[in-house]
Formats: structure tokens, sequence, C-alpha cells
């Protein structure tokens, strides 16, 4: 039996359902309710119930693709701040092809301190701190552009179902955007002003995530500045 | 300004400095461009005066508590002028609870050294007692959001409070007991001192630096004029170095956009 | 400090001292998001009780060996302004803050899924900006919508308050005054879905039907405060491209 409706503003200790469900993401069971743990919107899916979370840390997934910032070069790693309470950690190994010899001179060439990566998660746990690698296609050292930060819960939006949203910002911006499910966004742009909109667009997306017509909307919004 | 457990990125950094060498900066503003500023008085009734101050999305609250006490040493007919600032827990995830740090103690004696050598209060006015008793003015700066230029925000909030301080009335005894009437007046002004922060980056200055901003600077000075236009404090902070010019250059800056401030925000 | 000739804090016609009911909560307003860096806040008002609650976390712990392996460390730092009081108190923590530091993370942590993220860290922050009885409830209360709005992940919200006995009788939401005269002071903190007491404690004098009575009264406080809570908490999220919101104060009950 379900106490809530689909799409219903719900917050910490809400009842949600009682009975044959699954407890989704945000979503835990006591006894035979189901109630959410964050504030958020509550979504049925079958009989799956979850909480789509305004505000949460972002916690790696392996494969993700991830924007991360360089903290610290090591012996024969980097320290990656990837937007998680847990560091991601890059190896040479997962870095570049050639063999290695451990200098540390030579791991600055390859990345420094405050360079911005594009990378995919290859292994986490909660007792390890997640593995990065750049070395597949796509992936690497941005020489340019933008981070804007956006709530990791809100990721999902930005892209949009099959990426319909993500899609219709870059065509319509004439940006390069690349979307980190950890909250990190590269955004580059040929000009700089199609960046500045790039970047107001995901913060207008992030800001009214939970509302519909918003596709039409940043379409409308862009179409006055462009 | 205590804010070193991140860097601020390789590209952003780029991106800061091409833009400043158009004029422009991340936000939109000008080169001498304040962000917006707000001044709420009177926060906290139960300090003597008080003052809730936001530049951008830098929030500072100070609080004013005046009480008896004894005079320095030194100065034996002068009231007692105490800044302390805090850089609380609350204002960024750099900052660590306890005493304070080589940071808010640089803060508050900037802040010190602007109401003091303008002598924004007069302390001369603060004798009860002639080398006995005196009032005390405690100035306690808390930070509640560090999003740039602590410094600015933290003097304004100060001279706000003060300006909405008002504190009982004194009666000395002849036995030399000193008693509050129940009439509070407001405190003895005699200047207004406004700072005016500014960052270099490269070669260029950026008044009122975000944090962003801060992150990238090599250096910062801060100069403080009193109500009359005369430079009464300087700070340099920060690993860079300024030449002759950009000092000059950036007091005369300075002048120009406290004057402003002095009209706009304190309104005297 | 008793004057000789003390007045009396309860007079039937006039009512409290400020005018209250027995079980009058002082006027609440509640503001969320309201700061920049932290990942989660919220500032509350009750009465003249003014305080901010901070949250940062779950982030890396520190100092490292600190860490446990199985739960994020739950910190709490409770603070009050030196201008906050009467008499200005000195910044430096007394043990008064520290304790109650302890009994705030008491209060909050049973509600914490903790287990969610190992290896972390999550610090609460709560600094009193002017105080007048009840800043551990009400530092709760503000520190819990603080948590929520953070994306912590918790069982429920919890909310405090405090009852007492002022003047012989047994009244809710003590403020300063009351809580300095009057006979008994017991501040409770309750997670109203799970239906637990996660935070009590007392000071004064009760027979055993006083205590039943006040303790009721104190939780009765906390189910109202926590209505409070949904609705600032609605009001923060529900509306349209906003980021503002604020919930309403409560008069009378």
């Amino acid at each position: 039996m379900l106490f809530v409706e689909s799409r219903q503003w719900v917050i910490p200790g809400d009842l949600l359902a009682k009975g044959e469900y699954t407890a989704g993401e945000n979503v835990y069971k006591d006894g035979e309710g189901f109630y959410a743990s964050k504030v958020g919107l509550v979504d049925f899916e079958n009989r799956v119930i979850q909480v789509i979370a305004v505000h949460g840390c972002y916690l790696p997934s392996v494969n993700d693709l991830v924007v991360g910032k360089v903290l610290n070069v090591g012996l024969s790693e980097w320290v990656v701040d990837i937007n998680s309470p847990y560091k991601g950690v890059l190896f040479v190994s997962g870095a570049s092809g050639r063999p290695f010899d451990s200098r540390r001179d030579e791991l600055r060439d390859i990345l420094d301190v405050g360079d911005i990566i594009i990378a995919k998660v290859l292994e986490f746990d909660r007792t390890l701190d997640p593995r990065l690698t750049i070395k597949d296609r796509g992936l690497g050292k941005a020489e340019s552009g933008y981070v804007v930060k956006m709530t990791p819960t809100k990721i999902p939006r930005l892209i949009g179902k099959k990426g319909s949203m993500i899609e219709l910002v870059k065509n319509r911006t004439g940006c390069q955007i690349t979307v980190g499910q950890n909250g990190y966004i590269l955004v580059i742009g040929k000009k700089v002003e199609d960046e500045v909109l790039a970047v107001e667009v995901i913060h207008m997306i992030e800001r009214d995530a939970h509302t519909s017509g918003l596709t039409n909307r940043v379409g409308e919004f862009i179409g006055k500045r462009k | 300004m205590g804010d070193s457990s991140e860097a601020i990125s390789n590209i952003e950094r780029k991106r800061i400095m091409e833009l400043l060498s158009k004029g422009k900066r991340l936000d939109g503003r000008g080169v001498k461009d304040y962000r917006k500023i707000t001044v709420e008085r009177d926060v906290v009734e139960k300090a003597a005066g008080s003052a809730l101050v936001s530049v951008g999305e830098t929030k500072v609250i100070v609080g004013v508590k005046v009480e008896v006490g004894e005079p320095y040493s030194d100065r034996p007919e002068s009231g007692a002028l105490t800044v302390n600032a805090e850089l609380t827990p609350l204002a960024s995830p750099s900052f660590e609870p306890g005493p304070p740090d080589e940071y808010s103690v640089e803060l508050a004696r900037v802040v010190d050294r602007g109401l003091r050598e303008s002598k924004a209060i007069d302390l001369e006015k603060l004798c009860l007692i002639p080398g006995k008793k005196v009032l005390v003015v405690f100035v306690d700066i808390y930070v509640l959001d560090q999003c740039g230029n602590l410094f600015d925000a933290s003097l304004l909030a100060s001279v706000s409070a003060l300006m909405s301080s008002r504190v009982a009335e004194y009666s000395v005894g002849k036995g030399g007991e000193v008693e509050a009437k129940s009439k509070y007046v407001p405190l003895p002004f005699r200047s207004y001192p406004v700072s005016v922060t500014m960052a270099r980056i490269g070669g260029d200055f950026v008044v009122d630096p975000s944090l962003d901003e801060e992150m990238v600077a090599d250096a910062r000075i801060t100069v403080t004029t009193d109500k009359d236009g005369n430079v009464c404090a300087l700070q340099k902070g920060g690993a860079g170095v300024f030449s002759v010019d950009e000092v000059l250059e950036a007091v005369n800056v300075a002048i120009e956009k406290s004057e402003e401030l002095r009209r706009n925000i304190l309104e005297v | 400090m008793v004057s000789k000739a003390r007045k009396k804090l309860v007079g039937k016609a006039r009512g409290r001292v400020d005018g209250r009911k027995p079980n009058d909560l002082r006027p609440i307003k509640i503001e969320i998001g309201l700061l920049k860096r932290a990942d989660g806040s919220a500032y509350i008002e009750q009465g003249k009780n003014k305080i901010l609650a901070a949250v940062y976390g779950p982030r890396e712990v520190h100092p490292r060996h600190a860490s446990l392996h199985n739960k994020a460390l739950v910190r709490c730092y409770y603070r009050m302004a030196s201008f906050s009081t009467e008499e200005r108190k000195s910044p430096a923590p007394s043990r008064r803050e520290v304790e109650i530091s302890q009994v705030i993370k008491d209060a909050l942590e049973p509600v914490i899924f903790s287990e969610f993220y190992p290896r972390s860290m999550i610090e609460i922050f709560v600094e009193v900006l002017q105080a007048d009885g009840g800043t551990r409830c009400a530092g709760i209360t503000a520190a819990s919508l603080a948590l929520a709005n953070a994306g912590v992940p918790m069982r429920d919200l919890v909310a405090s308050c405090a009852a007492g006995k002022v003047d012989g009788q047994l009244v809710l939401d003590l403020n300063d005054v009351e809580d300095k005269e009057g006979e008994a002071d017991l501040p409770v903190a309750f997670a109203p879905q799970m239906g637990v007491v996660t935070l009590l404690q007392m000071d004064g004098l009760l027979s055993k039907d006083e205590f039943d009575q006040t303790f009721k009264l104190a939780v009765d406080g906390c189910k109202r405060i926590n209505t409070l809570q949904k609705e600032a908490l609605r009001g923060k999220y529900l509306a349209v491209g906003t980021t503002g919101g604020s919930g309403q104060g409560e008069r009378g009950g």
C-alpha cells in the first residue's frame, strides 16, 4: 500500500509504503514500512520505490565517467579530487602505456597539481579509495575550458532521457560538454560567451530540476541569448 | 587566506587571467567593482551593537560589547578597544575549530589598526576614573561564510556594529563607585574607516576579490582610509610582490572606492 | 543571582514573564540553505535565540588516524559567540560548550546512516549568535535541518524542546530567565517517525508525577517543532526556481 503519490515531495522519515516493494535509492525498510532517507521526490518503477534526492555527495561506481582535479603528485600515482568523501587514485599504469621508471619529475610531466582530467572509475569498494584510469578514448587531461559544479543527484536530469537534455544544450550553445557522474562538468566552447551561456543553462537546470517543461524553457532561454 | 586545502585548477587560473587581460572578471564585474553589499544592523539585541554584512556571498557578523574595566597602563586616561576575529568552521571547509590561527589574528589586527589609527571611536571620552576605570569596547568578528575578501566585509561590519551600539551612561560617585544610569547613548565617533582590498593577479589588479580570485592571486593589498581620505592603515599579504607604482596606484583606487563605500554603505 | 524580593515568574493573570501560556512555544522562524560554502545549513530564531547550524560531509577524515573502518565519524561543535549573552563570553570553548557539543552529537548520530560512508567524516557546527535559554534544543532542531539540506541520509529528522517547572507550574520551552530561576529544566530531543528519544537531560527537582508530565510535555513540544521543520523544508524546496523559503512561526497553542 502506497502512502504517497508519484513525484510527491518527501523528507527523511516519511512513510512511503508498506508491503511487497523493493527499497531503491534513498529509501530504507524498517519492519513492513518503506521510508525516505533524504529530501526529494518519490518515484515508483515497477515495485521499486526510490527518492530522487535534492542533495547528496558522490559515491563512485565502477565505469562512471568523472571529471576530477589533481590534488597531489605521489611517487607512482596522483591523488584526484572527484567531489567525493573518497579521493580518486590514478596510478601511472592507468595514465600511460609506456613502462614507468619511478622518478617524480616524469609524473609531473604527464599530470601536475591543478590539472583537470576526464577519467573513468576502474575499481571501488568502501575499504579502498577509488581507482581511476585515463587511458580509454575520450579520457585524459583537459587543456582548456571551465568546470561547473552541480549536486551529483541532479546529473541524470542534466543528461535527460537518452541524453536529450544535454544534447540540446550542446547543440544550441555550440559547446563540448563532458558531464561527470560526480557532479563536475567540463564545458569547452569556441568563444568564452558560449561557455558562459552553457554554464548559466547548467545552473538553471540544477535549480529547476524537479519542474516540468524544463526542456522547453531551456530551449527558450538559449534562444533569447543567441 | 586559510583556504589552502585545495588549489584552484590550472584551466580556471588560465581562464581568470585571460579574462583579466581584457579587463573582465569571471562574474562579469569590472576590475574596480564591488559585489553587492548589504548591511543589517542591530541583529543581536543582547549585544551593545551588532551588524551582519554580506559582500557578495561572503557573510560576516560583528557584535560589540562594552564593559567597565581597567585602562592600559600606558594610556591611563583612555578607554580600551579590543578586536577579535573568529574564522568559524561554518564558513569554509578548510576552517577548523580551535584557537585563532595566523589568518584570524591577521584579520583582527588589520581591522583593529583601521579602527584605532583612524580614531574611529574617541577613546578619551570613554574614561570614567583616570588610571582606574574606563570603558572597554570589545569588537568580536565572526566570519560565517568565506567567499572572498574578509577584510573589507569585517571592517564594514565592525564600523556598522559600532555605529549601532548603545551604551549606558555612567555616573562616578564620590567614593569612586561607578554606576550605570538607565540612559543609553551612542559611542563617541570621530571617523569612519573603510578598507579597500585589491588582489594582484599576474600584472592586473582586482578590487574586492572573490574566492576564486583570491586563490589565483599572488599578492593582495588592503588600504584603509579615514573619513577625510587620509591613509591610516595598510597591509600587504601573500607571497608575491608589488612595484612602487603599483602601490601608489592601489592607494589611489582605494581612496576613490572607499569614498563610495562610505557614502553608499555606511551613509556618512 | 537571585535578588531578595524575587518577582513571581508566573502569574495567573499575566502569564509567564514573556506573556506566554504554559504550553506556548516561543515564536519560531527557520531558514534553510543560507550559507554558500557549507554542504548544508539552517538558521533558527526561537524567541530571542538566534542559532546557525552548518554541516560539512561526508568528507575526508582529519586527522587520518581518527578514521573508522565501518562507518562515518560524526563530530559536533557547539559554540556561543562572545556577544551572544548578557555578559561578554570569552571566545574559547567553556566546559559547558564541550558537554553540549557531545550531547548534540549523541542526539543526531542515531538517525544518521553513518554506515553508508565508512572512512569518512560528517561534521556539524552550531554557532549561537544570541542565547536566551534552550540553545542546545534549538541547535539540534537547526542541525537536523542542516543535515537534511546537505543530503546526509537519515532515518528521521530530530526535533528538540525543553519543558520544566517554573514557580510551581509545568511549562514548555523555557527562556533564559525561566531556566535560571525555575525549579527544573528538562531538554529532550525526539525522532518523531522512529518514536525515540535521542537527547534527555535534566537539572532541578521534580516529583515522579511532575517528571512524567513534564517529560510528556517536552515530547509533545518536539512533535510540534517537527511540524515546523517539515514546513520549512517544504517551503524551501517546493517553490519553483527559488532558493529561499522559511517556515512560519507558531504562536499560542
